[in-house]
């Protein structure tokens, strides 16, 4: 393998991570603040509102149900209008938001739902606003199964970001596409896949291990 | 003027479009440094009584007073600061899993506003009256119930609340940390001069440390009066059957179906007198023991038996009669299974 492609590969991992952390960090702007409204709302919510989550849920339900190929596809002029471009890194991130935002507040929600409800009445007994309930209680007792969804999020998105590769979104799945798929370059192909494979394991190894060290609810004796 | 007043409070709830009555015109007054035992078979309504004392649930109708203060009055920040007045501790304990023993205790501080340090300070100087010194920086999951319980009981009182409810407090707890805890909020109540309401369906529970009680059945309140009083002359049924419930440690007798069950309790001299005896060899009837046992309530020891009486009528009211006359408290229709 000669300079330049290895030069390739650092700059496609490179951008893969840009993606793949830019979007989920965009994604979780979005998406905590919806999941926290999802919750909130519900039907056993701090502040049941049928409308607001109707509302919420409907959203996440029909940007959820669209594949991602053909949402890449359908954002194309949005994502013009926002970044003034639709191919490249930055271009990637738009669609790649937008599909990750309600994933990301149904992973939220969900994880705030398995907070025990006798703690946040507790919690109001003791005077507890809604905001502190949201920010003491909730957010720090659902810690570990929001730092999972975190980590499982993310493997989803470092996939899709390689999966943008087929319309030019840069990166190693874009590198896969053009040398495997295009120029019949299986080496390259099998050397991206690869390397995708140890970034896949290592946010996934990270994420299990500082979401099971945060966790103090098994930790027996002293 | 009373601690907490509750008046002609009444609770609907919306099921399915039905309309359940989960309380209905509930009267209660509870003093300054009582502990008062509100009781009743599950799905009685008294865990929705003790909600509404700090409105976790808002009453349909009726209000609640809170040392004179009318909580349908208050706006919700200021309701929020009544409700960090009132203590509250529960069956399934409901600490922060995520935070230790001291952090626990500082939480409600924290929601005040207090200070790092001061909170800290605070929740040691609770640690030490729950005597929990050695666990303060000891997780949840590493604590047994009563434990647990301890705690939760030390966050209930880092604010210096003048109430303090207990929902089931001990239904959790085995029989020596059940009385235990009890101790300590007795303990708490004599030294702090804390009221405390305590919701539970045993009977012990109420005859260990409650003052007074007051009996929920179907929504509604049956019964309300010293607790004394009570267990010696119990009249409503939900009353006569929490006394003689399995709970208690009655032993079920399978009874003749002849007999009639009545239920004698000895207070004061009556205890010293053959009593029992006396009535057999004065009127020549048989008299069946089914149960008997004595409690200790409020410091005065309480003989109570259940006593199967002849079937015939007339037999059976002569002997009532003389019990009666003797200075016994006798509660006939006692239900024994």
């Amino acid at each position: 393998m000669n300079e330049q492609i290895v030069n390739m590969l650092i700059e496609g991992i490179g951008d893969t991570l840009y993606m793949t952390l830019g979007s989920v960090i965009i994604g979780y702007a979005l998406g905590l603040p919806l999941g926290i409204v999802l919750y909130v709302t519900g039907k056993n919510g701090l502040k049941p509102n049928r409308y607001v989550y109707r509302v919420g849920d409907f959203f996440c339900n029909i940007v959820r149900s669209i594949p991602f190929l053909i949402l890449l596809i359908l954002l194309i002029p949005f994502t013009r209008l926002v970044v003034g471009k639709s191919y490249g890194s930055t271009a990637t991130i738009v669609p790649l938001v937008i599909c990750a935002a309600p994933y990301i507040a149904r992973v939220v929600e969900t994880a705030l739902n398995e907070v025990d409800t006798g703690v946040i009445e507790a919690a109001k007994a003791m005077g507890a606003s809604n905001l502190q309930i949201v920010l003491k209680v909730l957010l720090v007792e659902a810690r570990t199964s929001l730092i999972s969804g975190f980590t499982i999020t993310t493997g989803i998105l470092l996939g899709y970001s390689a999966m943008s590769g087929t319309v030019g979104g840069g990166g190693l799945g874009d590198i896969a596409v053009r040398y495997g798929y295009h120029r019949w370059e299986t080496g390259i192909m099998i050397v991206t896949v690869l390397l995708l494979i140890v970034i896949f394991q290592i946010i996934q190894m990270t994420g299990t291990k500082i979401s099971i060290g945060l966790d103090r609810r098994k930790r027996k004796g002293n | 003027m009373s601690v907490i007043e509750i008046k002609n409070l009444t609770k609907k709830f919306e099921v399915e479009g039905n309309t359940v009555v989960a309380l209905e015109n509930i009267n209660l007054s509870i003093e300054k440094g009582d502990v008062y035992g509100i009781i009743g078979m599950s799905g009685a309504g008294k865990s929705t009584l003790v909600r509404s004392v700090n409105y976790l649930e808002k009453p349909t109708e009726g209000s609640v007073l809170i040392d004179g203060v009318n909580l349908s009055s208050l706006r919700e920040k200021e309701l929020r600061k009544m409700r960090s007045q009132i203590g509250m501790i529960f069956q399934g304990f409901n600490l922060l899993e995520q935070r230790n023993v001291l952090g626990n205790i500082c939480f409600p501080l924290e929601l005040v506003g207090t200070s790092k340090k001061d909170a800290k300070a605070r929740a040691r100087e609770l640690l030490g009256l729950v005597k929990l010194e050695d666990k303060e920086k000891a997780y949840p999951s590493q604590l047994s119930g009563g434990q647990k319980q301890r705690v939760a009981i030390a966050r209930a009182l880092a604010t210096k609340p003048r109430i303090l409810l207990c929902d089931e407090a001990t239904s959790a707890l085995d029989p020596q940390t059940t009385t235990a805890i009890l101790k300590l909020l007795k303990e708490i109540n004599e030294t702090l001069g804390i009221t405390i309401v305590i919701i539970t369906h045993q009977m012990s529970v109420v005859t260990e440390i409650c003052g007074k009680v007051a009996i929920i059945d179907g929504g509604k309140l049956v019964e309300s009066g010293s607790v004394e009083e009570i267990f010696a002359a119990p009249r409503s049924d939900a009353a006569k059957e929490l006394i003689s419930g399995k709970d208690i440690r009655y032993t079920p007798v399978k009874q003749l179906e002849t007999q009639k069950t009545v239920r004698i309790v000895f207070r004061n001299n009556s205890a010293y007198e053959p009593v029992l005896a006396n009535a057999v060899l004065k009127l020549g009837k048989p008299i069946n023991i089914l149960k008997a046992d004595t409690q200790n309530i409020g410091g005065k020891a309480v003989g109570e038996m259940l006593l199967g009486l002849p079937g015939d009528d007339k037999a059976a009211g002569e002997i009532i009669e003389y019990f009666k006359e003797s200075g016994l408290t006798v509660t006939e229709g006692i239900i024994n299974e």
